[in-house]
């Protein structure tokens, strides 16, 4: 008797001990809403403030991996959601998303302010606040240097002159990397992507998990890099001006932005079903819809905002522009096509 | 505790286990293969329909067989160098070489592509020696690059737990054979190698199991032809979704290291021989003949080649700017130009980090403590069949942990999702195995006839324990808490894929630097991944200071 007396007391001790280190209850203090996204989520701190402030509210963000990690865990929670708003679902997830169910309608009076090619979804679940391109960049001193035109579009990487200097991400383990796969079925069509794709392989086209082992492992911008031409984003030039070691006055890299070589990606908020407060979140929804975050997103999470004449950055206006006539494949589409595609690439590429 | 005796100790750590382990996990499995309650098995059919699978398996098999085989034989001359003598700066050195545990995947690639890379200081200056057309080393995307990478990883693991063990061999047996006519040969193969077979089979469980689960380095170093189970595990459970296949691999995952953990079981308990353990002083020494020394140096030599030379290119790159040698990179780690609240001050992920691993490694050794004093027992070896239980969260896909977490722990008094704690927990439950592997080896090695001879002069329980067991322990507890620790330290396991509110560790904040295009970035990754390898250094250091001095004896 006395041992199993032990054994509960223990159990008991634990159990007090688990309680105690779960989040304090509620009590007199402000409420708290709760805001999910993924890694690469910023924004200015003032900014965040002044939110807290007028609405009496105090705000957690949860960090939740990459964007496929984080849409994953809000499905996967929704039972018992782990936030009240959720921010980071792109269109290349959406449909995942909208088909589990976690999100809650709200038409925002700020989406008066987004141009409609961004409103991919009619049932306003889920709303825009942003978009960036990804496309190719290429180094620039290094075509100078070897006196070689860089590249115009997609079709350019297959010809001789381009042999082993392109480095791509695996679609099956980056985001980037399937966002060129999906440029090239949207641009060169259901079959010729595989072409384009057998031709890239001729032309000795390198291959790496994600971007960051891409960039700073074999871009020409790296050292001991032996790529000039990478799948990046239409805002890496102006990061590498912002975030160089010496002031420059021209960006040392260049994005490819001609019709049908890059694709948009854009970022939607929704509010996850289930939540406590629902009014705050509609209130967390339009502040991000307001020219106060818009204006923070380029500085912070390098894409472009959504909001029309949102301002922009000095290093943006000058360094970079959005591309023109994007690859837009709808949610649904990139949905059923995906699995296969990523298939169909590795079977091309890699095997 | 009369009748059975240590019943009790076993508690603690299987409710830890049955809260932290198995229920997250049996919650995902569940969730993964009857998402409505019912088993739909159209998913699971990509398993058998093509052969892909199974080739994966085969391959993460004989790619950990090989990097543990390698590992181990690079390791062991090392192990016996720092088990036997005695020379300054080998506290340094030792630490040194725990070091790159902690340091993350895109850190190391970036360290070796220094080296050897296509455009790396070995190719340059076969270049400039004119030797050879292009590059003449081509490692990148190679089985060697990932192997090479494995035994960076891992040396420390053999170096730690046989050296730790080996240096508790009394000399005088090795010494009577010699004098009976045994040759040194003969001495080291009948004699060191059987009494050293727990502590290496431990150790190379241990690696084993790292690079059969090993993630990253395949899929940076290895390139994208390559892919281990874990991998896999991660492209269908993150980017297609597909639970049920990620379910199914992870149980395979699972049940292949079971198997091979109960065969190891089986062979520990036939090889755990009781030795009477000297005292340190008695069995190290400095080199003193010829021979010895050159031992020594080539010892040394080779360490600071495969350890050294990638942790001295990450330094030089992080102290090497476009304006020759600086601290710009240093400097620019406490401003926060744009005021975002992405900025992440270095002290605040530094004492994040710590504050992390002190708390799992204090989980750790107690919860390990208390399994191994259970495992350890004599006189039960029926128990050893739980054994390979308690080796299971590290072999365990981290995303499927993650994800078991998200829909487990979600109601009180478990609503740990977001609690801050949940970290550290999850640190400890990688580091339980760890701990107990470093433990067991060492207390089974304890003869019982040395407590009885205690106890029958009269000396109480405790006594006993203090005299007996503490001194011969506490080494092998010192290793165990370097490896807690260093897990947390590099954010092993499910964190990665668990939400969690800010508080940012040194990992996070050099991969968030990795994320963005830019000089600055890549500089700050690189100066912040140097103010890791130094605390972690620093820290090693300090757990082996308080290392109580073994007296007893």
């Amino acid at each position: 008797m006395a041992r199993f007396r032990h054994i509960l007391l223990i159990i008991l001790a634990m159990a007090l001990a688990l309680g105690a280190a779960g989040p304090a209850s509620a009590g007199d203090s402000p409420t708290v809403l709760t805001l999910m996204s993924h890694d690469s989520f910023a924004v200015g701190k003032e900014t965040l403030a002044a939110f807290e402030k007028e609405h009496g509210v105090t705000l957690t963000l949860l960090k939740s991996g990459d964007a496929g990690a984080a849409v994953n865990q809000a499905i996967l929670s929704k039972k018992n959601p782990l936030a009240d708003v959720f921010f980071g679902v792109d269109n290349t997830f959406m449909s995942r998303a909208l088909k589990a169910d976690i999100f809650e309608p709200y038409a925002s009076p700020r989406l008066a302010d987004i141009p409609d090619e961004l409103k991919l979804d009619p049932s306003q679940r889920l709303l825009p606040v942003d978009f960036g391109d990804v496309c190719l960049n290429y180094d620039k001193a290094w075509f100078a240097q070897q006196q070689l035109a860089p590249p115009q579009g997609l079709l350019d990487l297959i010809q001789p002159a381009y042999k082993s200097l392109t480095v791509v991400q695996n679609p099956a383990t980056s985001s980037p990397g399937l966002a060129f796969l999906m440029t090239t079925v949207g641009s060169l069509g259901e079959s010729g992507y595989q072409d384009f794709w057998k031709q890239m392989r001729v032309n000795d086209v390198y291959v790496t998990a994600g971007w960051s082992d891409a960039y700073y492992g074999q871009f020409t911008r790296a050292k001991g890099g032996t790529r000039p031409i990478i799948v990046s984003y239409a805002s890496s030039p102006p990061a590498e001006v912002h975030y160089s070691e010496t002031p420059l006055s021209e960006a040392p890299t260049a994005a490819v932005l001609s019709p049908g070589a890059a694709f948009r990606q854009i970022e939607f908020v929704g509010i996850l079903k289930g939540t406590k407060h629902p009014e705050l979140a509609r209130k967390l929804v339009d502040f991000m819809l307001s020219p106060a975050f818009q204006q923070d997103i380029p500085l912070n999470m390098w894409v472009f905002p959504a909001v029309q004449g949102a301002p922009l950055p000095e290093v943006f206006t000058k360094y970079t522009q959005q591309a023109r006539e994007p690859v837009l494949l709808t949610p649904e589409a990139i949905e059923a096509g995906r699995e296969q595609w990523i298939e169909t690439w590795t079977d091309i590429v890699l095997r | 505790m009369k009748g059975r005796p240590g019943y009790l100790l076993i508690i603690p750590p299987l409710v830890f286990l049955g809260i932290f382990y198995f229920y997250p996990l049996i919650s995902i499995f569940g969730l993964s293969f009857a998402p409505e309650g019912s088993f739909d098995p159209g998913k699971l059919r990509q398993l058998i329909r093509t052969d892909y699978y199974a080739r994966v398996l085969w391959f993460t098999t004989w790619q950990a067989a090989l990097s543990t085989l390698l590992t181990l034989a690079l390791a062991l001359p090392g192990a016996w160098f720092f088990a036997r003598y005695e020379f300054k700066g080998k506290a340094l050195l030792q630490s040194l070489t725990t070091v790159p545990f902690v340091l993350p995947t895109v850190v190391t690639a970036a360290a070796f592509r220094a080296l050897l890379g296509n455009g790396g200081l070995v190719n340059r200056l076969l270049a400039a020696l004119d030797i050879g057309s292009g590059p003449v080393i081509r490692l990148e995307q190679t089985v060697t690059f990932f192997l090479l990478a494995h035994i960076f990883y891992n040396y420390t693991v053999i170096l730690r737990i046989v050296g730790g063990f080996w240096s508790r061999l009394p000399r005088n047996l090795g010494e009577a054979a010699q004098m009976l006519g045994a040759s040194r040969t003969q001495v080291f193969f009948r004699i060191t190698l059987p009494l050293l077979g727990p502590a290496i089979l431990a150790a190379s469980l241990l690696v084993f199991i790292f690079c059969f689960t090993s993630f990253g380095v395949i899929l940076i170093l290895g390139g994208p032809r390559l892919a281990t189970v874990e991998v896999e595990i991660y492209r269908q459970a993150v980017h297609i979704f597909n639970l049920p296949l990620a379910a199914a691999l992870s149980l395979t995952q699972i049940v292949f290291t079971f198997c091979l953990m109960s065969l190891y079981t089986w062979l520990e308990g036939r090889t755990a021989v009781s030795i009477m353990p000297e005292p340190i002083r008695g069995t190290r020494r400095q080199a003193r003949t010829r021979v010895e020394k050159t031992v020594a140096a080539a010892s040394i030599l080779f360490l600071v080649l495969l350890l050294g030379a990638p942790l001295a290119a990450l330094f030089a790159s992080s102290l090497i700017t476009e304006n020759g040698l600086a601290l710009t990179y240093y400097l620019a780690l406490l401003e926060n130009s744009i005021q975002s609240i992405l900025y992440v001050p270095p002290l605040t992920a530094l004492m994040n980090s710590l504050g992390f691993a002190l708390g799992a490694t204090l989980i750790a050794l107690a919860l390990g403590g208390l399994a191994a004093a259970f495992l350890s027992r004599p006189k039960h070896k029926k128990r050893a069949w739980l054994d390979p239980f308690f080796m299971l969260p590290l072999s365990t896909s981290a995303v499927t942990l993650g994800f078991g977490f998200i829909i487990a722990l979600d109601e009180p008094p478990l609503n740990l999702r977001t609690s801050i704690v949940l970290p550290a927990l999850a640190h400890a439950l990688v580091a339980f195995p760890f701990v107990i592997r470093s433990l067991l080896p060492a207390w089974r090695s304890i003869p019982q006839s040395l407590r009885e001879a205690a106890a029958v002069l009269g000396a109480a329980p405790l006594t006993v324990w203090k005299h007996v067991d503490w001194p011969i322990l506490s080494r092998a507890l010192m290793v165990a808490a370097v490896f807690a620790f260093a897990i947390s330290m590099g954010e092993f396991g499910a964190t990665v894929f668990v939400a969690r509110p800010q508080t940012p560790t040194l990992p996070l904040a050099i991969y968030r630097f990795l994320g963005q295009p830019g000089t600055m970035n890549y500089g700050q990754a690189m100066a912040m991944s140097c103010i890791l390898v130094v605390t972690t250094a620093v820290g090693f250091i300090i757990l082996e200071k308080i290392k109580p001095q073994a007296g007893g004896l």
